[in-house]
């Protein structure tokens, strides 16, 4: 019975409510029972199943008086641990917010609360969302439910690893992330789910821990694309509370899902064929191509030229606005002080202690480039290589509607690898740091299995604030994919 | 125009993050792997080309100039980690 509930989408599990089929305290109880079965993955910091009964129960009791707030009213779901949420401790998988508790609702975490749906706990991620494995985190590293033939614990991708795990698990039935320059669609690809980053500006980032300003989006992570249309109709919108969210209407994304793409003109970058990738990310991208062109979508080949310079460029954007971010946590307003002998010695002495090694590399990575003599050699230069890589998009989109190129260039790697190589790390996101730089949506769709077993994500890049089209075209692949496969357990 | 480890102290200061001095050596050469890579940007000929810093609407969106929150003291001062009731604490900084 509870394994029939887990498996549900948001689409099914809202008309089971719809038809009286279910409740939303059982649907609730039997997503709690998993999570509290599978705390080995440890997909999360904070479980918080007596809030998510109590929502549970408002739900059933809206419901029951005719005042249901819309499909993902009584939908239990995972929180990102870097949302922040009144009442419940919020870490970003940091040190240095011991014991952070916000008086006050993330802008999104608010918006899918006001539809009803129930937060069973707060996802582990990378520490301050930065990583590609879920390796960072102070609560240690999170495991992927699914595993290679070798036995070995696979990674979740990073740095949303927590709700992509609780994804894939069936333990929650959506998450939210967040993806500065792929931890949505990395971990999406890594475990076999559907994971959305929206256009720069479509959601608000008003109360979720900032990492890199210019960058930061939050986006679902579900089973299924229209799952992930429905959810992203919820999390977006104009906020005051965030000067950079995008004063335009929200469509209705699921009426996007027409299921028809004749005559959508697909484009194929010559550049992401980098050299030394595995021959099944090709096959699969291949039979992407394949897949929408059976559908009557048009395959043409585009160029954009400074690809594999998006990579480095975000290497400097990144932590020079993280090493700014991450300024406020000096042990006087919130979470972790430690003592020192003078006001410099304790800033020095918190944040020493504070920050792990990778989010510490970035801070200095960060202040470094923007230091006194170096600032137009790194940071500058980069930003003009940001203009020229939105150009290259800007060009590409004057002759075709969405991109398809593969979401990572391997499969789930082992937990423990690439552990003392931080360019190693960070080539995972060689494929989804360009739409990041440029600010344009992009999906991870399951695309297959790898040779040992490990699912395989494709990606699609749309223009800005067009994720209908990025939705639509996504649901074409998903179809023809007919991804079925599930973690052996699972 | 490789770090040597002054340098990644110096860096260090800046930031306000104590490294232990058996770290420096390690850190040195994995700022150094990092910035080594992303030295191939100067491949890219970016001359006359403007910087890109916000994407999309640069426009800052306008609104009254009016009061609408305050009153949250408590609130504010809610995770403060040594606050007295009514202030943030730091360690004495005048003699």
């Amino acid at each position: 019975m509870s394994d029939a509930l887990t498996s549900l989408t948001i689409a099914q599990a809202a008309a089971k409510l719809a038809a009286g089929e279910t409740s939303s305290v059982e649907l609730t109880d039997a997503h709690i029972a998993a999570m509290e079965a599978h705390r080995d993955l440890n997909a999360f910091i904070t479980e918080t199943p007596d809030l998510a009964r109590a929502r549970a129960a408002e739900s059933d009791a809206r419901r029951a008086s005719g005042d249901a707030r819309g499909p993902l009213d009584g939908i239990p779901i995972a929180m990102k641990d870097l949302f922040c949420t009144e009442g419940v401790l919020t870490t970003a998988a940091s040190h240095i917010l011991d014991g952070f508790t916000p008086t006050y609702e993330s802008t999104v975490s608010r918006k899918l609360r006001e539809v009803g749906t129930v937060m069973l706990g707060k996802a582990n991620l990378d520490e301050f969302a930065m990583g590609s494995a879920n390796v960072t985190s102070y609560y240690g590293p999170v495991k992927s439910p699914w595993k290679a033939a070798d036995g070995k614990d696979r990674v979740p991708g990073g740095s949303s690893g927590g709700s992509a795990t609780a994804v894939a698990a069936n333990i929650a039935m959506a998450a939210t992330g967040t993806d500065t320059g792929g931890s949505i669609r990395q971990p999406a690809a890594f475990c076999g789910i559907v994971g959305l980053k929206p256009t720069y500006g479509r959601c608000s980032r008003w109360g979720i821990v900032a990492f890199a300003s210019s960058l930061d989006q939050a986006g679902p992570m579900t089973k299924t694309v229209e799952d992930a249309a429905i959810m992203l109709s919820a999390m977006a919108g104009y906020d005051p509370m965030d000067s950079t969210s995008a004063d335009k209407p929200v469509p209705d994304f699921a009426a996007a899902l027409t299921g028809d793409i004749k005559g959508l003109k697909v484009g194929i970058p010559i550049e992401y064929r980098v050299e030394g990738m595995p021959y099944e990310i090709e096959e699969a991208w291949q039979k992407g191509v394949e897949w929408l062109k059976d559908q009557g979508a048009e395959i043409v080949e585009v160029s954009l030229p400074h690809t594999k310079y998006a990579l480095p460029t975000y290497y400097i954007v990144a932590p020079a606005e993280a090493s700014s971010n991450l300024a406020r946590y000096d042990g006087v307003r919130y979470g972790l002080r430690v003592e020192g002998g003078d006001l410099t010695e304790m800033y020095e002495a918190t944040r020493g202690e504070g920050f792990g090694a990778e989010v510490r590399r970035r801070v200095l990575i960060g202040a470094y480039v923007l230091s006194a003599g170096y600032y137009d050699a790194y940071y500058l230069k980069a930003q003009k290589l940001r203009t020229l890589i939105l150009r290259d998009f800007t060009d590409a989109f004057d002759k075709v509607d969405v991109l398809l190129t593969p979401t990572a260039p391997s499969a789930a790697f082992a937990i423990g690898e690439k552990m003392d190589d931080p360019v190693a790390m960070y080539l995972n996101d060689v494929f989804a740091v360009p739409a990041s730089l440029a600010g344009l949506p992009a999906i991870s769709v399951p695309g297959g299995l790898s040779s040992e077993g490990l699912p395989l994500g494709l990606h699609l890049i749309g223009r800005a604030f067009d994720e209908e089209t990025v939705l639509r075209a996504g649901q074409a692949l998903e179809t023809a994919a007919g991804f079925t496969a599930r973690p052996a357990g699972f | 125009m490789a770090l040597d480890e002054a340098t990644v102290r110096s860096i260090a200061k800046l930031a306000r993050i104590r490294v232990a001095d058996d770290d420096l050596p390690g850190l040195a050469n994995e700022l150094n792997n990092i910035l080594g890579w992303i030295e191939q940007l100067n491949e890219v000929d970016t001359d006359g080309v403007e910087p890109l810093t916000v994407v999309g609407d640069a426009q800052t969106p306008m609104r009254q100039d009016v009061v609408n929150d305050g009153d949250i003291r408590d609130d504010v001062l809610a995770n403060a980690p040594d606050a007295e009731p009514e202030f943030f604490t730091v360690p004495k900084v005048v003699e």
